[in-house]
């Protein structure tokens, strides 16, 4: 009985810190999604590159590879708690002092973290586009940009997008560990509840309700997105389909 | 279809790249010398030399593996070469400065896997290529596009995506789409090996008018009657090296050497 009230309690007394935290966490996991994704993108475009004929360039392509290899498995290999301690207070240690923004630093640690996941997410996107897609296209005289940007990213984008879903879903709830910077997502606001009521279960379960009424509604607003971007299954024949030279009326489309 | 012969064999202006302008008096479009190519220590291709003059249709006939297709990818320079060159009127195209993608724009390429782009419609397969390499305007492109898919028999499917056409119509989309690039030439590597027979024909049908028209062809084929009635040349490989080469009659006619006249009598 007592539990239900309280929950109600926390709910209406501190509804508006629970919104203002639930706009933090999406803004944080979606930024950080969507940025993790472009540099996925870059990182899988620039990989891809044909070995260059020039020595040089094949030289400075070979460092480049190396770097971003570095990059992929060190933010896949630590965790984004302390990725997020040690760049806070890694700029604020080189910068004498200062620190950063709470919010931009959070963006800026959760679009890197997740950006090492998306590159291999997008690199196997890319795997699994036929071959025959990237010879057709470079057979018809595009440059490596031309096929990717208009042949096989649209092709990657619809296959890995089930794993952009996934990956959105986990930052919507790893973004809890910015806490301990002090980033003002859900899960710090709990912090603060608590310590109005000290209830901590009712506090925290709450929460827990809060970013599962979160997860599962963008699992769903996803899955729908997918469906559209699948296209649609029927097409409309213009003209004949058994005489070629019979008249064909095009209407215009789009 | 005849009638369309100015239209399919004039390169546009602006298909033209700085490096691989044709010289007008030359009436050899490629010039094959001594090409070799390996796959680490497996030679596939052994001192290969011919020439293409403009108008030329040649089919190059022979057993499986005997290295045609490599040959014909290494001439759109899919493949490096291992050793020779590759003279595209007058210019080697296996040299390190030549821009490999205007010289692509000119010499289309037509698979047996069709290649189409997946994710466009028939149409857009023959527009986007047109746009993005060639800079064509939207409008202009989809006017040359909608004019090749309608010449090909495909005007009715034009917002069909891949997956929903059969083999024989994705491959006279391909078709389209090359043709829409308005290239000197067109390489065929199988057109029709991964087609059910009763497609095979309305393929075979859009090449035979091609070829007709005066555009300049190589086809890579396993369809000896295509290749005894519609080339002026037929080349025989087998084991990597050019065998024997000549005119139908002379080939299907009266072969010189055995090799090409067993394989002849094992697939005719």
């Amino acid at each position: 009985m007592s539990f239900f009230e309280d929950v109600w309690k926390i709910i209406t007394e501190h509804g508006d810190l629970l919104l203002k935290g639930v706009g933090n966490t999406l803004l944080l996991a979606l930024t950080g999604t969507i940025m993790g994704l472009f540099i996925g993108l870059l990182i899988g475009v620039f990989r891809t590159i044909p070995r260059p004929k020039n020595r040089a360039v094949r030289a400075i392509k070979k460092v480049a590879d190396f770097i971003l290899s570095a990059y992929i498995e060190i933010f896949r290999g630590t965790p984004m708690m302390v990725q997020a301690m040690v760049i806070y207070w890694g700029y604020a240690f080189a910068s004498g002092g200062n620190t950063l923004p709470l919010i931009p630093s959070g963006i800026i640690i959760v679009s890197i973290n997740t950006g090492a996941y998306m590159a291999e997410i997008v690199r196997g996107g890319i795997i699994s586009v036929d071959k025959g897609q990237f010879e057709g296209a470079s057979a018809i005289g595009m440059t490596h940009f031309q096929t990717m940007f208009h042949v096989v990213l649209p092709q990657v984008l619809r296959n890995i997008l089930p794993s952009v879903s996934n990956e959105f879903i986990i930052n919507v709830k790893d973004t809890s560990v910015l806490n301990v910077i002090g980033v003002a997502e859900l899960y710090y606001y709990a912090g603060i509840i608590k310590k109005f009521n000290l209830q901590l279960f009712q506090t925290y379960f709450v929460v827990c309700v809060t970013y599962f009424i979160l997860t599962f509604t963008i699992s769903k607003l996803l899955r729908l997105a997918e469906k559209k971007l699948e296209g649609k299954k029927n097409y409309t024949v213009f003209g004949s389909q058994s005489d070629f030279e019979a008249e064909i009326h095009v209407k215009e489309e789009e | 279809m005849e009638n369309e012969e100015t239209n399919v064999q004039s390169v546009p202006a602006e298909n033209g790249g700085a490096d691989v302008t044709p010289a007008a008096a030359d009436s050899a479009v490629f010039q094959i010398k001594n090409i070799g190519k390996s796959f680490g220590d497996h030679v596939v291709l052994k001192d290969i030399s011919f020439t293409v003059n403009r108008g030329d249709v040649i089919s190059v006939i022979g057993p499986s593996g005997s290295g045609k297709s490599t040959m014909l990818r290494c001439i759109n320079m899919l493949e490096d070469l291992t050793s020779g060159s590759i003279l595209y009127h007058g210019k080697d195209v296996t040299d390190k400065s030549v821009k490999l993608t205007n010289y692509r724009a000119k010499v289309g390429m037509v698979f047996q896997s069709f290649n189409l782009f997946n994710n466009m419609t028939a149409l857009q397969n023959c527009v986007k290529p047109q746009t993005v390499v060639l800079k064509r305007s939207k409008a202009e492109a989809k006017k040359i596009a909608e004019e090749y898919l309608n010449k090909v028999g495909m005007g009715a499917f034009i917002n069909a995506k891949p997956s929903q056409l059969s083999g024989g119509q994705k491959q006279r989309v391909a078709i389209a789409r090359t043709l829409s690039m308005n290239p000197e030439a067109i390489l065929f590597d199988e057109p029709t090996s991964a087609l059910d027979p009763e497609m095979v024909g309305e393929v075979l049908e859009v090449m035979r008018a091609l070829a007709k028209s005066g555009l300049t062809m190589i086809v890579v084929t396993h369809e000896m009657g295509f290749a005894r009635d519609v080339s002026d040349r037929v080349i025989f490989m087998d084991g990597g090296v050019i065998v024997e080469e000549g005119t139908p009659e002379e080939i299907f006619g009266a072969p010189k050497v055995q090799r090409t006249k067993d394989f002849l009598a094992r697939v005719l």
